[in-house]
């Protein structure tokens, strides 16, 4: 084969550089299928080129986990041989071209990641972002991101129990989809991505392969004599009744001995599957395509070897076991094909009609991409916002009308316009509902249930990413920790710009550093997670966005408190750091324009500090009410104890405002590691010595009680004002047109 | 004697595990059917539970209704056994016609998965006999197609033989339009043949049988099904 021109090149994401390289390392110029192969195992997606060097910051390390990063899943250890596995992923690009499909094959790919290992997905999440709701446009994108995230979920049977949704007009061209899935399975029946045994069979069952989901353009689309070759769309379709019944006859043979491996057809299909498989057992795969069933005539092996279509899986079985693994398959209705087996030589051998037409070295093919640096800069205009005061003095509102505005933004509003559309109680196990701090899945049979929560950075990321990160980490720990759960691990997904951009590489290599310190902090291991770079659109990145998903264990899944207020008297306690921070706030956003002046304070060491403490006093009780103050600071997490409660409350705060910034700061500023606690009259002196215990500044602000959300002397609110404005915030946006 | 529950199993049904749950709460025996077999397995009673039987494609529950064991089902239920169909179950009984109307996209044109409350309406046939009428009842929804709907003739047919068995409605009972889920007829949330012991419903009374689930109310229909069976 003549040397690919650049165009050519281009098509399959690969470099002039690498292409040497690859030519170097085989010895021979590779033909086109394999350059194919070769350009998808190289990419981004899947060989974390550019990311790699800098996620080896992330500590995995912990005595409850079991399987760390580079298998389908993490996971971690629940005790009495209960293991927890779970991952989060992007699904951006296809989710921004057809959001119905895109956000559906979005969970359903993390599914099949999960139950590749064996374990019952028994929870969804979604972390979402979107441009403003003011246009017609985002509307309809949210909306069918929606629907397509419940459309899978809810037909699939997997409770979909929490999330987090933020607009902000920076997403306008790129909006993220983030799907998590959670899942449960005992020690034994705990599968690996692993191909071993000679002679073993290959297995590929479920749906037909087709040439849906063929990345982008095909090599095959480039060659001239095929140019006629019609494109098909690069967004895959889901069939969540089809993965349904793959996902039951996968955990069907979950725990039977004649199933070696078992791992899902993700980005790059067979290829990838195979090829990592095949890697992770240090042996090889011989592949006949011929095997393969197609969902069309006419499909080159480049095609076949490259198809994303879904609902697939790859299975290694025992030889002279494949009937009884069939037998399952047949009972499901599926298809099940013996398309290949385990080979000795570490190598993806290929053939089609009898010939061998690809023949990669495995450690070539996964491993030998060449490894990217791209440079960075932390750019100049950052420096400049960095140091500019916020703008409060300009506000254009009375504290009233500033905290209403607030309760009423989609960021902050009530979010059961989008959980409404979830089935979020399907498995009777859902104990604590979406719309608190975090969601609660009891395990049967046990007392303890896992706390699961997705919280990603904000607008303060643009500003300082390395803060960003840790405060989306923050705020994960502070969720569980309302709930009175102990954070057992993390999964994260990075979403940025376009690392070649130098601004974007800095965003980058801080949001990972400062996740890094973050998850050590809070002695939080990192067991799984997913890279989604080049979030571009015209040449605008999307703000740095980290999201992260905490896994944790509440000891007793019985009178978890919520976050609303329970009885009139009763004592209200801000527990935890001051901070006023209004740089990238909430507030800032609502005003429009640059985000300016510096995030809101972080000191990890007191975050986890007031953590144990609250932990201590939502697990003995004392807290009758936990809810932690985010966006839109300590006034807006008032008024929703209020909302959540049907209770009014009187809150005196210490610091009088100093003008100009008339208490904006103190109201609605965003500093972290803050949680307001409310507890029965005579409790408060086990709150008092709790939090003096743990050394935890924490002070008696108030009483619950009465009609009116009130801070003295600075505002106050009626409380139907306030339940009405979070209502409307992201209902009443949707009432508008959608495109 | 433990009273065997069956629980139809289709591919595509999830609910099916939730309702052994609820079956062994209420002092029964779950026994899963499969839906290409032809027999019950001694079933004193069957459940089709929820879920999306055969993807639900071409429309829900129309294909289910062609299952084998449908024709046990259908043996059955004609001869006066207790059947409940629950969500998707109720839809693939509308189907089977073995209860009257259909269940149509829900009028907000979205799905909806939130707690209701229900009124009884009927105090006849092995599931609601142990109930008084006018009952509040609180249990969820999660459906996408729940809008119960009847030709105006049958409507009337319904009420006039007392085969409407719950209809939505607010805390206290009343009748409303902002109480009603999903646009289903004259507050429809479920229905019976006209002997009773077929009953089918878009609620999930499995999801309500535990104070730790946020209700309990959906164990008053098994046991009373369940004491009704030990009975005769």
């Amino acid at each position: 084969m003549a040397t690919p021109s650049p165009a050519q090149l281009r098509e399959l994401a690969l470099t002039e550089e690498e292409y040497q390289h690859a030519v170097r390392q085989l010895g021979r110029v590779p033909n086109q299928l394999e350059l194919g192969m070769l350009g998808a195992l190289w990419s981004e997606h899947c060989s974390y080129k550019t990311s790699r060097r800098l996620l080896s910051q992330l500590s995995s390390k912990g005595p409850q986990v079991v399987v760390g990063p580079g298998e389908n899943a993490g996971v971690v250890d629940l005790g009495d041989g209960l293991l927890c596995c779970f991952k989060i992923e992007s699904h951006n690009h296809p989710s921004a071209i057809e959001p119905v499909q895109g956000a559906a094959t979005g969970v359903g790919g993390i599914l099949r990641d999960v139950f590749a290992m064996g374990a019952r997905p028994v929870a969804l999440l979604d972390a979402l972002r979107f441009g403003d709701l003011t246009d017609a446009a985002q509307r309809h994108r949210f909306a069918k991101v929606v629907e397509g995230v419940g459309h899978y979920g809810n037909c699939i049977g997997v409770p979909t129990v929490g999330g987090e949704t933020y607009f902000d007009p920076a997403y306008q061209g790129n909006c993220l989809v983030n799907a998590m899935c959670v899942g449960l399975v005992t020690a034994p029946r705990l599968l690996h991505a692993v191909a071993r045994g000679v002679g073993n069979p290959v297995l590929l069952v479920g749906a037909d392969t087709g040439r849906d989901g063929i990345h982008g353009a095909t090599f095959a689309s480039v060659q001239l004599d095929e140019g006629a070759e019609e494109r098909r769309p690069a967004v895959q379709v889901g069939n969540p009744f089809l993965e349904k019944c793959l996902m039951e006859a996968c955990l069907e043979l979950a725990g039977s001995s004649a199933l070696v491996g078992l791992q899902d057809c993700g980005a790059a299909g067979l290829t990838s599957s195979c090829a990592e498989m095949a890697r992770r057992g240090g042996v090889g795969i011989r592949l006949d395509l011929d095997q393969v069933a197609r969902r069309e005539l006419g499909m080159t092996p480049y095609e076949v070897m490259l198809s994303e279509s879904q609902e697939r899986m790859v299975l290694v079985v025992e030889r002279g076991r494949v009937e009884e693994v069939r037998a399952v398959f047949d009972r499901w209705e599926l298809r099940s094909d013996v398309v290949g087996e385990v080979i000795a030589a570490e190598e993806l051998q290929i053939s089609s009609s009898g010939e061998m037409v690809a023949r990669l070295p495995l450690p070539v093919l996964v491993d030998g991409f060449l490894p990217r640096h791209p440079a960075s800069s932390r750019p100049a205009d950052v420096v400049r916002d960095l140091s500019a005061p916020p703008v409060t003095a300009g506000v254009p509102w009375t504290l009233e009308e500033a905290w209403l505005r607030l309760l009423a933004s989609p960021n902050c509003a009530d979010a059961s316009w989008i959980y409404r559309q979830y089935d979020h109680q399907v498995g009777d196990d859902t104990v604590v509902l979406p719309g608190r701090d975090a969601a609660v899945v009891r395990l049967r049979g046990r007392r303890d249930g896992l706390a699961i929560t997705v919280d990603g950075a904000h607008r303060s990321s643009l500003l300082d990413p390395r803060r960003g990160a840790q405060l989306a980490v923050a705020e994960a720990v502070r969720n569980l920790t309302c709930l009175g759960a102990r954070p057992l691990a993390l999964t994260n997904c990075l979403n940025f710009g376009d690392p070649d951009r130098e601004e974007v590489m800095w965003q980058l290599e801080e949001a990972v550093a400062g996740l890094a310190e973050a998850c050590r902090q809070l002695a939080l291991p990192v067991v799984s997670g997913n890279v989604s770079l080049y979030n571009d659109l015209s040449g605008a990145s999307i703000p740095p966005t980290p999201v992260v998903g905490v896994v944790g264990v509440v000891d007793d899944v019985h009178g978890i408190p919520g976050p609303g207020f329970v009885a009139a008297g009763d004592l209200i306690y801000l527990v935890g750091g001051e901070g006023a921070g209004l740089g990238g706030s909430e507030l800032q956003r609502l005003l429009g324009g640059r985000v300016l002046g510096p995030p809101p304070e972080l000191d990890l060491e007191l975050e986890g500090r007031a953590s144990e403490a609250v932990r201590q006093l939502v697990t003995e009780r004392v807290a009758r009410s936990a809810h932690d103050c985010s966006l839109g600071g300590l006034a807006v997490a008032l008024a929703e104890c209020c909302v959540e409660g049907s209770l009014g409350a009187v809150v005196r705060l210490a610091d009088p405002p100093t003008p100009p910034d008339r208490g904006l700061g103190l109201l609605f500023g965003e500093g972290s590691g803050r949680y307001l606690l409310s507890v029965e009259p005579g409790s408060g002196g086990r709150m008092e010595e709790v939090c003096s215990a743990g050394q935890v500044p924490c002070f008696r602000v108030g009483e619950v009680g009465g009609e009116l959300v009130e801070i003295v002397g600075l505002a106050q609110i009626p409380l139907a004002a306030a339940a009405e404005a979070r209502l409307k915030g992201i209902a009443g946006a949707m009432e508008g047109p959608v495109l | 004697m433990t009273w065997r529950c069956g629980i139809a199993v289709f591919p595509g049904t999830w609910s099916e595990r939730d309702c052994a749950h609820w079956v062994e709460l209420a002092g029964g025996e779950p026994v899963m059917l499969w839906h290409a077999e032809r027999q019950l397995k001694g079933a004193d009673l069957v459940i089709l539970p929820g879920g999306f039987a055969h993807g639900d494609y071409l429309r829900t529950g129309a294909i289910a209704r062609f299952a084998p064991l449908m024709d046990a089902v259908r043996d059955h239920a004609l001869a006066g056994g207790p059947v409940l169909g629950i969500c998707n179950g109720f839809q693939i009984l509308c189907e089977a016609q073995l209860l009257p109307g259909a269940l149509l996209r829900n009028s907000c044109l979205q799905f909806r998965c939130q707690s209701t409350h229900l009124r009884v309406e009927a105090t006849r046939g092995p599931f609601l006999a142990g109930l008084e009428a006018g009952r509040i009842l609180e249990m969820p929804i999660s459906h996408g197609e729940g809008r119960y709907y009847a030709p105006p003739e049958q409507l009337l047919e319904l009420e006039a033989h007392g085969q409407v068995a719950l209809r939505y409605c607010g805390p206290a009972g009343e009748l409303g339009d902002e109480y009603n889920p999903n646009g289903s007829l004259q507050h429809i949330a479920g229905v019976m043949n006209r002997e009773g012991n077929v009953l089918g419903m878009m609620p999930h009374p499995e999801r309500a049988c535990e104070p730790l689930l946020g209700s309990e109310d959906g164990l008053h229909l098994l046991r009373a099904a369940l004491a009704l069976v030990g009975a005769s």
